[in-house]
């Protein structure tokens, strides 16, 4: 019992850690069919500005405390200046194109923001571990987790109910609905469709920086950091179907679920336990469990 | 008088000859001064240096290794080192370093390596830290008949699957790691009942790990396994495996994480009090332990993948290196600059004995058969090249725990284990001798 009870603590913790990261991929696909490879140069950008910024709260000797918000502003501050610079010194030019020259460009992008990482932060890890310990633990059948984890969950729940309830309750998430569903249709009925393109690129990208930044006291920041996170947060969102919130939140309980199953009874298999389970997804569901019909074009 | 006055032009003129002759030497001199060392005069060495310059790997292991090799490469081309290294270049000739990003997987080092070979046309290729690369890079070696110096990589099977002409490694091969380490545990967990072990799911942690375990079983028999843990390479959230660890309830857990994941698997396992609740060891632990000096808690045992870093010997060589390195890089050097030391300097070695007195420089064979089954200072003690022909390096290795002295990391009991003691012997595969002829030293 208390180990299915630990499998499905683990699970958890796992899924709200994917959630927050795929979240802005799923977001940035389904408003403007781009798949961002760079996002997860951004989820790096993000961990390397809360690492250098938190060390330095640290070192200046702040407050332990305030280091959460150094987090949070760390993350702002990357979401706020790469993802306008990025959507409108590159993406805006390729609007129109094939999905797949934007994938290529994106991916050029991640490619080059991996050495501006390097240029400005070398190649030797930043630490900045104090939050993650900073909250204590909660003992949870028999077993030791630290509250770090459960404010984790509690801030994926939190951003994923946000976008949620903006997405179907406000008059411009319903806007952001009408552009994904058509994007001709809503720009000839007025909408400024480049200004929504500004803005979800940059919640994109902000939603990358936190995932980042919340994951920076628990590992060492270093180069290529973003790679793994980029690949599990595609598997994901392919799971949920692209483009889908409720989608991307299914896509990560069912990775995490079947990570942590795997890695407590069946670790041999954790390597592609993931894989796995996004095949018989895709088998089932080709284009994942949330994806909707396709309108046919005229 | 003729044969006087034309005896005295024929001085003047050899006099003008040679002091001019001298003024161009001299031009020359310092030319060469300002790029190269002016002791050294012959043709350079030119050598192919493959090492990870960027990825996960490059901070931990690539860029010291790098590091080091820079150092080296000049302090023997300027006659800088001590004994037995003092005379200046590679028996005269100075060293010139190519350098190559190991990053990218074998196929693209495969090309990378034929690219150094055939158009750049290298003299020799020291490198590789990732045993795939090494895999992949040893037959083609061998196809192109170019010496190789494999210098950190760790896999036990590039000599113990094949016979190689070209190809040396200058490192002993990681069975010595877990061999030792289950020596370490042994020894000093008399109680010790149940292990259990997290290691990357690739050649290099399963290959630790079958051996850790191999080992065990050899020394202590009664000995359970709880779990082995198998996370991906550069998995970064260990949550669900440090659960499982901590329900497994075992006295010793076993890994050879390295890097990122190791620093993310401590940061991660700590506060949830594992290292508390097991003791645990880490095989490639030493470069962490200064970084993670305060999450590390007490009584970790800790390798260094040989008598590197501070485990190394109070030699004048090791003395030399680690003062060098720290005065450039304000660090420590860590094992794989240690690594980098012994490939540099077996070559410089070899080559030297190759020349056998005179300044020729030698052919490849002559390098070859000199480096076949040589013994070589290096700053971490005496390297044998004792296996597979005399192309695979044996040497010593250390364990200790690790204790927070004053703020200062220590290592505490530290125990050295001889060559032949974590080695197999010649001829024998790895796996073969711990299952048949492990012994705890002095039984």
């Amino acid at each position: 019992m208390a180990e299915v009870l630990a499998v499905i603590i683990d699970g958890v913790i796992y899924s709200s850690w994917l959630f927050i990261t795929a979240l802005g991929l799923t977001l940035v696909y389904g408003v403007m069919k781009i798949l961002n490879m760079a996002h997860g140069s951004l989820y790096a950008l993000g961990a390397y500005a809360a690492a250098s910024l938190g060390g330095r709260w640290l070192a200046a000797g702040h407050a332990p405390w305030g280091s959460y918000a150094v987090l949070l502003l760390a993350a702002l501050t990357v979401g706020l200046v790469a993802g306008p610079a990025i959507e409108r010194g590159i993406l805006r030019l390729m609007y129109g194109r094939e999905e797949i020259v934007l994938v290529l460009a994106t991916y050029a992008l991640f490619l080059i923001l991996e050495d501006v990482i390097k240029l400005i932060w070398g190649v030797d890890p930043y630490f900045f571990s104090e939050p993650y310990g900073l909250l204590g633990s909660v003992e949870l059948g028999g077993l030791s987790y630290p509250l770090y984890n459960v404010a984790l969950l509690f801030v994926s729940v939190v951003t994923g109910g946000l976008l949620a309830w903006s997405l179907g309750r406000t008059r411009r998430g319903k806007m952001l609905l009408a552009i994904i569903h058509d994007r001709e249709m809503s720009a000839a009925l007025g909408m400024n469709v480049r200004r929504v393109y500004l803005i979800t690129f940059t919640l994109g990208a902000t939603l990358a920086a936190i995932g980042g930044a919340l994951t920076s006291p628990t590992v060492a920041v270093a180069p290529g950091i973003g790679v793994e996170v980029v690949v599990l947060a595609f598997a994901v969102v392919v799971i949920g179907g692209l483009g889908s919130f409720a989608g991307a939140a299914l896509g990560a309980l069912i990775v995490g679920m079947v990570r942590s199953c795997a890695v407590h009874y069946l670790p041999q298999v954790e390597l592609f336990s993931i894989y796995v389970a996004m095949a018989l997804v895709l088998i089932a569901r080709p284009k994942g469990l949330f994806s909707g019909l396709e309108p046919r074009r005229i | 008088m003729k044969a006087g006055v034309s005896l005295k032009k024929g001085i003047r003129r050899a006099r003008s000859r040679s002091w001019i002759g001298g003024m161009a030497a001299g031009v020359i001199a310092l030319a060469a001064g300002a790029q190269t060392p002016a002791k050294v005069e012959a043709k350079p060495v030119k050598i192919g240096l493959v090492t990870f310059l960027s990825g996960p790997a490059a901070g931990p292991f690539g860029v010291p290794a790098r590091n080091g090799a820079e150092l080296l490469a000049e302090a023997i081309n300027g006659g800088k080192l001590p004994a037995p290294y003092a005379t200046p270049g590679l028996g005269g000739a100075p060293i010139a370093l190519v350098f190559i990003d190991e990053a990218g997987g074998p196929t693209r080092q495969v090309s990378e390596y034929r690219d150094l070979v055939q158009r750049q046309n290298v003299d020799l290729v020291i490198g590789y830290i990732s045993s795939g690369d090494c895999l992949a890079i040893a037959p083609v070696a061998e196809e192109l008949k170019k010496l190789t110096i494999l210098f950190d990589c760790g896999t036990p099977r590039i000599f113990e699957d094949a016979a190689h002409k070209y190809v040396f490694r200058t490192d002993a091969h990681a069975a010595m790691d877990s061999v030792a380490a289950a020596l370490y545990v042994v020894e000093n967990k008399p109680n010790l009942k149940k292990v259990a072990g997290i290691n990357q799911n690739y050649a290099w942690g399963q290959d630790s790990w079958n051996d850790f375990e191999a080992s065990l079983k050899t020394l202590k028999p009664s000995v359970q396994v709880a779990t082995s843990q198998m996370p991906t390479l550069g998995a970064g959230q260990y949550g669900a495996e440090i659960s499982a660890l901590l329900s497994s309830t075992a006295d010793v857990i076993h890994s050879s994480l390295w890097g990122g994941d190791l620093e993310a698997f401590v940061l991660q396992a700590a506060p949830r009090g594992l290292f508390k609740k097991s003791t645990v060891v880490l095989t490639a632990g030493e470069p962490a332990m200064f970084k993670l000096a305060k999450q590390i808690p007490d009584g970790t045992i800790i390798g260094a993948r040989g008598s590197h870093g501070v485990f190394a010997p109070d030699n004048e060589l090791n003395r030399w290196f680690r003062r060098a390195y720290e005065d450039r890089y304000s660090i420590p050097p860590s094992y794989a600059t240690y690594h980098m030391a012994q490939a540099l300097l077996g070559l410089k070695a070899a080559y030297e004995k190759a020349q056998g007195g005179s300044r020729n420089p030698p052919t490849a064979e002559q390098i070859i058969a000199s480096l076949e089954g040589l013994s070589f200072d290096s700053p971490s003690g005496t390297v044998k090249m004792a296996l597979g022909k005399g192309h695979q390096a044996i040497e010593g290795t250390a364990y200790g725990t690790f204790k927070l002295q004053n703020g200062q990391p220590v290592l505490t009991n530290i125990k050295r284990y001889a060559a032949e003691a974590v080695n197999p012997p010649e001829g024998v595969k790895t796996a073969d001798w711990i299952k048949s002829s492990l012994k705890r030293p002095g039984s």
